[in-house]
């Protein structure tokens, strides 16, 4: 996939995080904010880094701003904001791109 | 059946801890219309990550006539939801049109066909008085459910308090519910403060025959409970009527007495019931 537009999901309430992402200089960009960086830091930057090779993703900027989310929450806010900034909205591949 | 938005991730990660029978996943009326795709990615992700302990997952998906009931579908299926709850549902084509979806989903993801069951919100007059063709429209249906704010609004009444207004929609949907063998859940209860009222209202349902009620605060399980949990006395009853029954069926008796009462074969089921249902609700010991 590729990143036509700046998208964002997900909010700053607790246990949720919001997922930035834009056209990228050629790399995957990653900017991470988290009361719990240097516990799950790491954690967080695999996710997302798995997430976007999924999702065929190597050229974007991506911020993440954390505020306690669960592994599925991040997942679902990065494909959330991906797939807004590329306008698809249906016949999305649920258990294969998506999982 | 405790509503949750499935947009709120802190609601949705660990609701079983309530111990509700079972969670409503919301993706209609509780998501915002430009929040519809990213409640769909929060649902999948916590059907296939969370573990809920047992407790049911059912899905209320948008409405047959938003853009959003078809993804809302493939969404849910492929998390492996246990059922999906059909909103504002008004006649059987609603429940074959959502029958037909559900089925392609299930080729589609690989979950076993028929697996998916189904459950039809009744929210407007129509609705009502087509109860019985809706209960019976389809094998997946297991349940039908009163909406009680659309309902009052089509009535051109309004929620009271009483119950008044919506006596003819929960008799009507509890026969027809009996008529198909079907479930029938009650409407939620949205005054958290009022308990006595909360309560009042689940006596009411749990009298009319009704198998549950949709709730949207953990604060409201512990009354359901203690109402539709049978008595330690109804139990030993119905265990004595159970017993007797079958012993006496053996010696060719028909009416007899239990506890004074007259018991014959039409207490049967009814005492079985009960029995099932203290089973369920974990307050049977006994050797039924």
């Amino acid at each position: 996939m590729i990143i036509q537009k700046p998208g964002i999901a997900g909010t700053l309430e607790s246990s949720d995080a919001q997922v930035t992402v834009e056209p990228g200089d050629g790399k995957i960009e990653f900017e991470l904010e988290s009361a719990v960086i240097n516990q799950y830091g790491l954690q967080i930057r695999k996710i997302t880094y798995d997430t976007l090779k999924r999702l065929g993703i190597d050229n974007v900027k991506i911020k993440i701003v954390d505020k306690g989310a669960l592994d599925c929450t991040l997942k679902a806010r990065i494909e959330g904001a991906v797939y807004r900034s590329c306008n698809q909205y249906n016949d999305l591949p649920w258990g294969g791109a998506i999982q | 059946m405790m509503f949750l938005n499935a947009q709120k991730p802190g609601l949705i990660k660990d609701p079983y801890i309530y111990k509700p029978d079972s969670i409503m996943l919301d993706l209609e009326d509780a998501v915002a219309e430009n929040q519809k795709d990213a409640a769909r990615f929060s649902l999948y992700h916590a059907l296939k990550e969370i573990d809920y302990h047992g407790v049911e997952r059912v899905i209320r998906i948008n409405g047959l006539d938003t853009p959003y009931w078809q993804e809302d579908i493939r969404c849910a299926v492929a998390g492996g939801c246990d059922a999906i709850r059909i909103p504002k549902t008004e006649s059987a084509l609603d429940i074959h049109l959502v029958e037909e979806k559900v089925l392609a989903a299930e080729k589609e993801f690989g979950r076993p066909e028929g697996s998916t069951l189904l459950m039809a919100a009744i929210e407007s007059a129509r609705g009502v008085m087509k109860a019985l063709d809706i209960c019976d429209a389809s094998e997946r249906l297991f349940g039908i459910a009163l909406s009680g704010g659309d309902y009052t609004k089509d009535l051109q009444t309004h929620i009271t308090g009483t119950g008044i207004e919506l006596m003819g929609a929960r008799q009507n949907l509890i026969i027809a519910a009996r008529a198909a063998g079907k479930q029938c859940f009650d409407k939620v209860y949205t005054n958290l403060n009022d308990t006595e009222g909360f309560r009042k209202d689940v006596e009411t349902i749990h009298l009319m025959g009704f198998d549950g009620k949709s709730i949207i605060n953990p604060r409201q399980i512990r009354i359901v409970h203690e109402i539709f949990t049978p008595s330690q006395k109804d139990i030993a009853f119905s265990e004595k009527v159970v017993k007797e029954i079958d012993s006496k069926k053996a010696q060719g008796i028909g009416v007899f007495t239990v506890d004074g009462k007259m018991i014959d074969i039409a207490f049967y089921d009814g005492a079985k019931r009960t029995i099932e249902l203290a089973k369920a609700s974990g307050v049977y010991k006994g050797e039924l």
